[in-house]
C-alpha cells in the first residue's frame, strides 16, 4: 500500500508554538487525517523529557537563560536535549495503527532512516544498544525522542545538521557524558538544509509503508 | 472496579517506568481521559482512563516502574 504521507515545512518556529501545532496535528490525525511529517528549526531551546536528571545541567537555569536559551519541561521520554537554529526537527506525526503497535520497532526504524539519511550525505553513523540517538564514532549526532497518544507519535528527531555545538557545553545532554557533532563538522562546510530534508522525506517515503489500512 | 493496565508497548518490551500521573487519587475521571504517562526506551506513551468512575488508588506512582499488563491503579 502506498505511503501518503503529508509534508510540512515550518521553518523558524518558536518551540512553544510548534508544540502547539504538533499536538493538534496529533489530534488530526487520530481523528483519521493522512500521518504528517513535519520539519521545522527552533530557536535556541533546553526541553527537559519526562526523565531529566537536574545532574545534566551543567550551569545554573540562570545563566543558562541569559544567554538566551529557553528551558522548557516536555512530555516525551529521555532526559534534557538542546535545540537551536541549524538543528533539523523531524516530526514524524504518525498513527502507528497502521504500522503495527510496537515502540520498539518505531523507535528502531526512526534510527534506521536516520543513519540512512547520514549515509546519503557520505556519513557512516550506528546507532549503539541501549542508547537511543545516533553516533558517528562516540559522538552523538541525533537526537532521539517520542511521545505517543493513542498509539500516534508525535516529537521524533533532532538532526545536528548546520547546529552551534558549543551550546551543548551547556548540558549533559541526554544525560550522557556524550559530544555531539554535526554534519557541518563532520563534512567541513554548511549543508544545505534542504538537500537533507530532500534526502529524509524520501527516506520516509520509502519506509513507512502501512500495513494495513 | 476497573484496573487501569500497562498495555502492550512492543516486542520485548516488559516494562516501563510511570513518569507521571495527571490525576489524583480520589478524583474522578472520564472514559479516555489522559490519566498518566509511561516512559520507556525514549518514547513517552499516555495511558487513558478505561472507564468512568473514581481514581480509588494509584498502585504504581511516579518514578516508579511497572510490569506490561500490571495494574498501574483502580478505578471504582
Amino acid at each position: 500500500m502506498k505511503s501518503n504521507i503529508i509534508i510540512e515545512d515550518w521553518g523558524l518556529v518558536n518551540y512553544a508554538e510548534g508544540y502547539e501545532r504538533q499536538k493538534k496535528c496529533v489530534q488530526a490525525v487520530i481523528a483519521g487525517a493522512e500521518d504528517h511529517l513535519i520539519f521545522c528549526e527552533h530557536p535556541a531551546v533546553l526541553t527537559l523529557g519526562r526523565m531529566t536528571n537536574q545532574d545534566s545541567f551543567l550551569y545554573q537555569r540562570h545563566d543558562i537563560e541569559q544567554r538566551g536559551v529557553m528551558i522548557t519541561d516536555v512530555d516525551r521520554g529521555g532526559d534534557v536535549t538542546l535545540h537551536a537554529p541549524g538543528q533539523l526537527i523531524v516530526y514524524p506525526i504518525f498513527n502507528l495503527n497502521k504500522y503495527g503497535k510496537d515502540l520498539k520497532v518505531y523507535m528502531e526504524k526512526l534510527e534506521e532512516v536516520a543513519v540512512d539519511l547520514l549515509r546519503n550525505f557520505d556519513i557512516l553513523a550506528i546507532s549503539i544498544s541501549g542508547q537511543r540517538g545516533v553516533f558517528v564514532g562516540p559522538e552523538k549526532i541525533i537526537s532521539i525522542g517520542v511521545g505517543v497518544r493513542k498509539w500516534v507519535t508525535y516529537h521524533g528527531l533532532g538532526i545536528n545538521v548546520n547546529t552551534d555545538l558549543s551550546l551543548f557545553n551547556l548540558i549533559k545532554p541526554c544525560g550522557l557524558n556524550v559530544r555531539m557533532t554535526s554534519m557541518q563538522k563532520l563534512k567541513g562546510h554548511t549543508v544545505p538544509m534542504q538537500e537533507v530534508k530532500a534526502q529524509a522525506i524520501a527516506l520516509f517515503q520509502r519506509n513507512y509503508e502501512p500495513t494495513s489500512k | 472496579m476497573t484496573n487501569i493496565i500497562l498495555p502492550e508497548l512492543g516486542e520485548g518490551i516488559t516494562k516501563a517506568t510511570i513518569a507521571c500521573w495527571h490525576v489524583k487519587q480520589g478524583e474522578n475521571v472520564v472514559a479516555g481521559q489522559e490519566i498518566c504517562e509511561a516512559v520507556t526506551d525514549k518514547a513517552s506513551f499516555v495511558i487513558e482512563a478505561p472507564a468512568q468512575g473514581k481514581l480509588k488508588s494509584i498502585n504504581v506512582g511516579e518514578g516508579e516502574e511497572a510490569l506490561v499488563g500490571g495494574v498501574l491503579g483502580i478505578i471504582e
